[in-house]
Order: C-alpha cells, then sequence, then structure tokens
C-alpha cells in the first residue's frame, strides 16, 4: 500500500488493500458531505439568528405596547409614545396602488410575450425586462423625485382631481410626494416580476388547451382569456404575491417620494411613511432605547409580513408549474 | 479576468496600507452648523494631513443617539442634551459629556411663494398657527396684516418640517413654545416632536431640496442652507414686537446676555431674547465630547482641533453666515478643554 | 351566430391583443427611459474630477466620489469573500448531497433569506456587527451584503448543478472517482459557467443596495482606512445628496447614478447572454 492521497491516478491496483483504498474515498466523501451541510446549515443559523435578533431587540417595545402598537396611530419619540398603525398603513396603501397599477400592465404585458409574439421576440424582451428588474431602488428613487414628483404635481395629480376629485381618495391638497406617487414608482419597481414569471408560467401551459378552444371557433383573444390564462392563474396569482412582497420591503425608491409624515389619511394625494421608510430615516437617530425597539418590532413586522406572503407565493408558483391549473 | 482582480486586490491593499497612517476621528451630528463643520474638517485636514475628522450630518437627535451608542467619537447637536440623556451617557459610558458651543447661527422661515417675491413679515401669531394647522391659506388676515401691499395668493400652505431628530426643529419648537401658550401645550419642544401637519424632509438638506421644488410651501432652515439655495426667508417678530431679519447682527445681539452669564456647563437657550435688534430664533450649537477617552491619540487630537476651532476656525464663520462666539464664551472654553481627561 | 356578435368579438380580439402589445413595449420603453435620462443628466457631469477627487465641503462646487467607488468595491469585495463560499458549498449539499427533508427545509429558508426586506437585513447587521463592538465598519456593511449575496448564489449554484446530466455523474464515477472528486473535477468546471455568472448576477444585484448600508456602513466623506471604519459608498451617496438642495450635488448624484446603473446593466446584459448562449435560463 503506497498511497497516502485518494488522487485517481495513484489508485492502487485491485487487490492491494481494497478496503482501505474504499474507506479513504468514503471518508473523502464524509468529509465533502459534512464541510457542504455545515454550510447548507449555516443558512439555517443566519437566518434563525435574523429572527432571534429582531425578537429580542424589540423586546422592550413590546412589552411596553403589547398588541395595541399594531392599532396605536400616535408616533411621538418626545413621549415615548408609539404606535405602528400609520406604517403598516402607508405600507400596505403604497404596495396595493402599486399593483393596482402593474397587474393590469404586467399581466397583459405578459400575456403578449407569451401567447402572440414570435419566440425570439418574446424573449428578447424578456431580456430587457430583466434588465428593468435589475436597476438600483436608489436610481428609481432618484428618477422619482426628479421627473414622477413634479410630474404628479404639476399634471397627474391635477387631472386626476378633475376627473375623480368627489372621491376621497383624490381630494386635498396635491404636493407631488404622497402615497400615489410611491405606489407609480413601487409599480414601475414591480411590473417587471409579474411580467417575467407569469410569462414563465403562460408558456407551461399546454398546447392543446389553447388548440382545443381555438378548434371550438374562439378568438386568439378568447381563447387565451378564457382558457390559458384561467388554467395559469394559480401561477399568475404566485407572481401577484411575489410582487407585492417585494412592494412591501422596498425602502429607498418609497422614502424619496412618499413626504414621511406618519398619518392616516385617506387622499391618496396625502403624504404618508411606510415601515421600511421610517426605519431608513429614524434608526440613526432613534434617541433612546424604547425608541430604537420600536422601530426594530417594525422590521420585525415587516418580516413576518412578508415571509408570509413569499411562502404562499412559492406555493402557488411551484403547484401551477407542476401542472396543477385547472380549467376554467 | 484573473488580471483585473489582482489589480482591484492590489489596490485594496494599498488602500489599507496607506489608510492605516491616518488618525480616524468619527463624529455625526447637527445639519444646522454641518456647513461650518465640513469647511473647518476640510481645513484642518489640510493642515494636518494624518488627521481625518469624518462628520455625518444625520441630525442632533442622530449625534446624541451615536454618542451614547459609543460608535462615535464625538457628537454635535443644536440641543444641549437634558439631564435625563445625559444620565444615559453616563451610565452607558461610565463617564460625563461636556457641550462646547462653536457657532452661532439662526433658523429662518423659508418659503416657496412662486407670485410673491417680496420679503414677508411673520408675527409670532402667524407663524405657531401655521405650523398648529390653524392658519391654511396664505392669504389669512393674520399673514395679509403684517405685509400690507403685498398680494398673497388664496393657496393651501404647505407646511415642511423635519422628519427626523433635528436640533433645528428644537430651536424652531423651542421659540414657538415662548410665542404661543397653545403651541407649548399642544405640542411642546424637542427634536423629534408630533407635527400636527406637514410634510417631513430629512435634514436641513431635505427640507430645502422640498421647498424648492413645492411651490405654496414654507419651512424652517438653518440660515446659510436658504442663503446658499437662493430660497426666500421672512422677518420674523422678536418679543419686543419688532420685525427682524435673520442677520449676523441679530444673531450676536441675542447672544449677548448669555455672552455676558454664560452657565458653566454652556448649556443655554437663546430663543426669543429681549433687544429691538435681536434675531428671536437664534441658537448657539454645540460638539458634545465625553470628558474621557480611553484612546489618548484621539483625545489629544480632539483638543488640539477644539483649540483651533474656538481661534483660527471662527474666521470662517461669517463667510458662511454663522456669527462668532462672543470672546468671553471662547475664552471661557479654552479654559473647559482641560477637562477632558 | 348572429353577424354582429362576430363583428364584436372580432373587434375586442383585435382591440385587446393590441392593448397587450402596447404594454409590452410600453414597459420595455421605461427602460429606455430610465438609461436615457441617466445619461443624458449623468452625462454632462461625469468628468476627470468625478473619478479621482474626494468631496468637497458643504455648498462649495466640485469635488468627486472617488472614496465612494473604492467604497462601493471594497464592500463587494467583502460580500463575495464572505457570501459565495457559502453560497456555493450550500448548493453543492443541496444539488449532490442532500437528503430529502433537509434538503426542503434548506432551500426553504434560503427562499425566505431572499425574500426578506434588504433594510432588516441592515437591522440585523446592526445588531450583530455594530452594537456590539459600538463602531460603523466596513465588515459590517460587507456581512449585511453577504448575507444577500447567499441566497442567490445557493439557488444557481444549485440549479445549475442539477442541469449537468447524470451520465457525466456515472462516467466519472464507473472510472472509480468518489463522489466528492466526481464533483469537483466533472461536475462544477461543467457548470461553471453557469455558476460563475450566478455569483457575478449576485454582487451586480448588491452593488445598488442602500439601505443595508445606512447604519452599517454608514458613510465617509474621506478615504476609509482599513476595514472597520464607515465607508463611503455610491448608493448612500446618491441618495444622500439626491434628497439635498444643492445642485451641484444633484449633478453629482446624476453622474454617479449613470455609473451604478451602466456597471449593474453591463454586469447583467453580459451574464444574461452568456446564459442564453449556452441554453439555460434562469428563473427570477
Amino acid at each position: 500500500m503506497s498511497t497516502t492521497s485518494t488522487t485517481l491516478e495513484h489508485a492502487a491496483p485491485p487487490g492491494a488493500g481494497p478496503r482501505a483504498f474504499v474507506q479513504r474515498l468514503r471518508q473523502g466523501d464524509e468529509v465533502a458531505h459534512v464541510i457542504t451541510l455545515v454550510f447548507a446549515a449555516a443558512i439555517l443559523l443566519i437566518t434563525s439568528l435574523l429572527v432571534y435578533e429582531l425578537w429580542i431587540q424589540s423586546h422592550l417595545s413590546r412589552a411596553k405596547f403589547g398588541w395595541a402598537f399594531f392599532w396605536t396611530s400616535i408616533w411621538d419619540p418626545n413621549a415615548d409614545d408609539f404606535g405602528a398603525l400609520p406604517f403598516i398603513y402607508g405600507t400596505l396603501v403604497t404596495s396595493i396602488v402599486s399593483l393596482i397599477i402593474a397587474v393590469p400592465l404586467g399581466l397583459a404585458a405578459a400575456i403578449f410575450l407569451a401567447e402572440l409574439a414570435p419566440r425570439k421576440l418574446s424573449d428578447g424582451v424578456a431580456f430587457l425586462i430583466d434588465l428593468l428588474a435589475a436597476v438600483p431602488s436608489v436610481i428609481y428613487g432618484l428618477l422619482g423625485i426628479f421627473i414622477v414628483v413634479p410630474l404628479m404635481r404639476t399634471v397627474i395629480g391635477p387631472v386626476l382631481k378633475s376627473v375623480l376629485g368627489v372621491l376621497p381618495t383624490f381630494q386635498g391638497p396635491n404636493y407631488g410626494v404622497g402615497f400615489l406617487t410611491a405606489g407609480i414608482v413601487l409599480a414601475i419597481m414591480v411590473v417587471p416580476f409579474i411580467i417575467s414569471v407569469s410569462r414563465e408560467v403562460l408558456l407551461t401551459v399546454p398546447r392543446d388547451q389553447r388548440e382545443a378552444a381555438l378548434a371550438m371557433g374562439a378568438t386568439r383573444w378568447e381563447a387565451t382569456w378564457q382558457v390559458v390564462v384561467p388554467w395559469a392563474r394559480t401561477g399568475i396569482m404566485g407572481s401577484i404575491f411575489l410582487a407585492l412582497a417585494r412592494a412591501l420591503g422596498e425602502t429607498m425608491a418609497v422614502t424619496m417620494v412618499i413626504g414621511n409624515n406618519p398619518k392616516v389619511s385617506a387622499s391618496l394625494f396625502a403624504p404618508g411613511y411606510t415601515i421600511a421608510a421610517v426605519i431608513a430615516n429614524e434608526f440613526t437617530e432613534a434617541t433612546g432605547d424604547l425608541y430604537l425597539s420600536a422601530l426594530i418590532e417594525l422590521g420585525l413586522v415587516l418580516f413576518l409580513m412578508t415571509f408570509i406572503l413569499n411562502g404562499l407565493a412559492r406555493l402557488l408558483i411551484v403547484a401551477t408549474e407542476r401542472g396543477g391549473g385547472h380549467p376554467a | 479576468m484573473k488580471k483585473a482582480a489582482l489589480s482591484i486586490l492590489l489596490l485594496l491593499c494599498l488602500a489599507v496600507i496607506v489608510g492605516a497612517q491616518n488618525l480616524a476621528i468619527n463624529a455625526a451630528g447637527a445639519t444646522f452648523p454641518y456647513p461650518i463643520y465640513s469647511k473647518w474638517f476640510d481645513v484642518y485636514h489640510s493642515q494636518h494631513s494624518n488627521i481625518q475628522i469624518n462628520y455625518q450630518s444625520i441630525g442632533s437627535g442622530g449625534g446624541i443617539r451615536q454618542l451614547t451608542a459609543g460608535t462615535v467619537d464625538f457628537g454635535a447637536s443644536d440641543m444641549p442634551m437634558n439631564d435625563d440623556q445625559m444620565k444615559e451617557f453616563q451610565s452607558k459610558n461610565g463617564c460625563g459629556v461636556l457641550h462646547f458651543p462653536t457657532v452661532i447661527g439662526a433658523v429662518v422661515p423659508t418659503y416657496n411663494v412662486p407670485k410673491v417675491s417680496a420679503d414677508l413679515k411673520f408675527t409670532q401669531k402667524a407663524i405657531s398657527g401655521i405650523y398648529l394647522g390653524t392658519i391654511t391659506k396664505w392669504n389669512d388676515p393674520e399673514i395679509v396684516k403684517a405685509n400690507p401691499g403685498v398680494a398673497l395668493p388664496k393657496d393651501d400652505i404647505v407646511v415642511v418640517h423635519r422628519s427626523d431628530g433635528s436640533g433645528t426643529t428644537f430651536i424652531w419648537t423651542d421659540f414657538l413654545s415662548k410665542a404661543s401658550g397653545d403651541w407649548k401645550s399642544k405640542v411642546g419642544s424637542g427634536t423629534s416632536i408630533n407635527w400636527p401637519v406637514g410634510l417631513g424632509g430629512k435634514g436641513n438638506e431635505g427640507v430645502s431640496g422640498l421647498l424648492k421644488q413645492t411651490p405654496d410651501s414654507i419651512g424652517y432652515v438653518e440660515l446659510i442652507y436658504a442663503l446658499q439655495n437662493n430660497i426666500p426667508f421672512g422677518l420674523v417678530q422678536n418679543a419686543d414686537g419688532k420685525f427682524v431679519k435673520a442677520t449676523l447682527d441679530g444673531v450676536t445681539a441675542a447672544a449677548s446676555r448669555a455672552a455676558k452669564s454664560m452657565p458653566d456647563d454652556f448649556r443655554v437657550s437663546i430663543t426669543n431674547e429681549a433687544g429691538a435688534t435681536s434675531y428671536p430664533i437664534s441658537s448657539f450649537t454645540w460638539l458634545l465630547i465625553p470628558d474621557k477617552f480611553k484612546d489618548t491619540g484621539k483625545r489629544d487630537a480632539i483638543k488640539v482641533f477644539l483649540k483651533w476651532m474656538l481661534s483660527d476656525g471662527q474666521q470662517y464663520n461669517e463667510a458662511l453666515s454663522y456669527a462668532k462666539l462672543p470672546k468671553g464664551v471662547a475664552d471661557k472654553e479654552l479654559k473647559a478643554i482641560s477637562k477632558i481627561q | 351566430m348572429s353577424q354582429a356578435r362576430l363583428v364584436w368579438r372580432k373587434s375586442l380580439n383585435a382591440v385587446m391583443l393590441t392593448l397587450t402589445g402596447v404594454a409590452a413595449f410600453g414597459v420595455v420603453s421605461i427602460l429606455f427611459l430610465i438609461l436615457g435620462y441617466l445619461i443624458w443628466n449623468g452625462g454632462r457631469s461625469l468628468n476627470l474630477d468625478f473619478f479621482i477627487q474626494l468631496p468637497k465641503p458643504v455648498g462649495e462646487t466640485g469635488g468627486g466620489m472617488a472614496n465612494a467607488i473604492l467604497g462601493s468595491l471594497k464592500l463587494l469585495f467583502l460580500a463575495a469573500l464572505m457570501g459565495l463560499p457559502v453560497g456555493l458549498l450550500a448548493g453543492v449539499y443541496l444539488a449532490e448531497f442532500g437528503g430529502k427533508v433537509f434538503t426542503f427545509v434548506i432551500r426553504y429558508t434560503t427562499d425566505l433569506l431572499n425574500g426578506v426586506p434588504s433594510i432588516v437585513i441592515g437591522i440585523f447587521a446592526y445588531t450583530l456587527l455594530v452594537l456590539p463592538v459600538k463602531h460603523f465598519s466596513t465588515l459590517a456593511g460587507g456581512l449585511a451584503l453577504a448575507v444577500m449575496v447567499v441566497p442567490i448564489t445557493v439557488r444557481s449554484t444549485e440549479e445549475f448543478l442539477r442541469a449537468i446530466p447524470g451520465s457525466l455523474r456515472e462516467g466519472a464515477m464507473a472510472l472509480g472517482a468518489s463522489q466528492w472528486r466526481t464533483i469537483a473535477s466533472v461536475v462544477l468546471p461543467a457548470a461553471s459557467g453557469g455558476i460563475v455568472t450566478g455569483m457575478l448576477l449576485s454582487l451586480a444585484r448588491v452593488a445598488g443596495e442602500t439601505a443595508p448600508l445606512l447604519f452599517t456602513a454608514f458613510s465617509n466623506r474621506y478615504w476609509s482606512p482599513g476595514w472597520t471604519q464607515p465607508i463611503a459608498s455610491l448608493p448612500v451617496m446618491i441618495y444622500t445628496y439626491a434628497i439635498a438642495p444643492y445642485d451641484d450635488w444633484h449633478r453629482q448624484a446624476w453622474a454617479a447614478g449613470l455609473i451604478l446603473l451602466g456597471l449593474v446593466l453591463l454586469a447583467n446584459m453580459g451574464c444574461r447572454l452568456v446564459l442564453s448562449r449556452k441554453g439555460m435560463t434562469r428563473s427570477v
């Protein structure tokens, strides 16, 4: 038995201590197995540590406010009185507004790319849309401040007011910054996700579904809208949840255009605040441990919201891709 | 690909080696004096190239917090730390904190009313009413009667305030609390308060930015921000009833009483001071320095900087529209430097 | 079927199909609008000073972002150093060694970590690496970015390893190679193109992150010596300058935005082109 390494070239000739050789091979495998296992487990460690830290560091605030934290709308650092309602409200409103804009737009584009466009064009456009998804958030914020805000103030706001001004959502002074502006910027940011996931999901719908509809005399649109899309329904829902989760956690672009005012307002023109934005703005300045703890509790709330949504989204997408679509 | 990686690696190593010779001091705090501080630290660095003082303007609240948490070597604030904050600092760091006034500045009411080019006059009632949300339009009688002959539009006033923990907010609300009993009881003063109305901007910079872009807005910023960005600002009615525009003389006049009787810990408020020429929204701003340092290199560097700041540094104040410290105050501070150990 | 109804259906068909096309091209044109605006505003502001000078005192025009450019490079270096090995080896585990249950758990946790908002990861890095040592630092910023790099790298590594056909593995084992030897000498090299591009994409993704750096790496007006001092970075500078009132700072923010976006897009375009030529698609 001559070798001490387990390289292929020095493999012992058969018969020269095979058991020792095999043992060494297996040990090499064991070692590799263990090493990679440790690193995989590191991910579990990181995630649990994250949840742990969020939980522990927020305990001052949780102890003082309890569940009332969720429906109190005071945010008064001077009086050490904190409530999460304005931020939860702002986070939800901006995300929902962004979905209202992004879902029709994204779904329409996905339908075009999956059903109508020739394959090469579809791939090319999908490529460009993936690039849009890669644009950093702060760049969207930059463009938000200098393009969307003035546009909102001079064009979009007045138009909406004149057409829909009766609704409470479009009343009140229009500053340019506010829920609607944040919603618009968010919509542009999440639409690429809706498009790319929906497109992939639509492409998995079996050909014969389409062809059966067309064979029965449906127009292209009818076949798409009444047969293909419902088949991919769960996957599309998944893409919407993904987009929603992304919108909820978006920080920079929102904080640059939302107006930074912790108030619950009915009007979309009003300035507001989101969880991510208030953490970004006030974290380095939270004077007092309770203040910091309240901000971290907000972080915990945000984490939980995105956790649940992402979990649901993944389930839905996987369910569709495994061929679990239901005909209309 | 390999060559690029190698050169990046070399560059990083170089950065480490080169950087290692420098003494890096970190500070954070008020945005109010940020223009003069950044000028001072820049000039000081060019004279002492091995010392770099990295100052981040995150607001007075942030300065106090980061100083108490120990993540910066010294802080800066336009609001002197109150007794509770000083107790917290003591318990977390095992030593006290000293206040060193650096400059005197003014907080001005800036506005962006497109059809108005004149300097507007604001009574104490007008300002407190606007920020309380009881005065909502530019052509409100309270504003109109102080500005005869100026055509004020009937647009809604867009109120802008700070979204972060701000000493400038403290100075502003300290003045408002003295000007209006209503404000004092409903809102009070502090670095982060529960604003009745308005949009939030981050830092003096953020408020100025919002003002420039939002018509019909009113906000409060340190004087230099209004000047550097060509934002018009108004006159404020002082305790004697006179309308005063923020100038170096007005600010120095406001500080005159304090100059004569400055407390030993240098914590004093000079808003709404008596005197016909006093500008009512003036304030000192302070560097917050711990009185014990573990790192003697940093301690000595900071002490030398303070001496420089109180003598040579003061000559840069007026160019940036901050008033110099009264001589008596500066002398008292020079003596107090020996308290840093 | 009545003629009128047929006409209605046909026109609805035409209208809706056109609308979908409009939507698709509308979204794509946003990309070009963004690029165009940045090139127009940022291109004019790019000069040599931007790359080699430090920021000037507040209110003075001129100066540059040399320290922020180096800062972003240093942070990415740390993110790569700490995050890529974890991502790679965990991906190898999932693809080659994993048992059913544990694999599912790890994969689910990875997806979870991927979905955590970057600001929450910033809080995490703050509690781990800033609070205990009472110091903002490059390390803390690098850690936050590394935590974001891991899930993306794990997913792409696993995907490309799985794409290697079993026949390749079996061939190696038939020649007497052990499992780890197979992976190291045969499977990984075969998948290396995809894996490396996945890594580059993850770095491109975190290069633009701002929120987690706000209270970990903080910022710096000078060069940052070593790894334990606060450090400037391109995204944070863009943010700080954009919300300020100084026109000169706006100008510099556009220029920095152009550089950042240019690098991110180039990395993405390059990587995705390489992948599509190899015939592999990347999931979102």
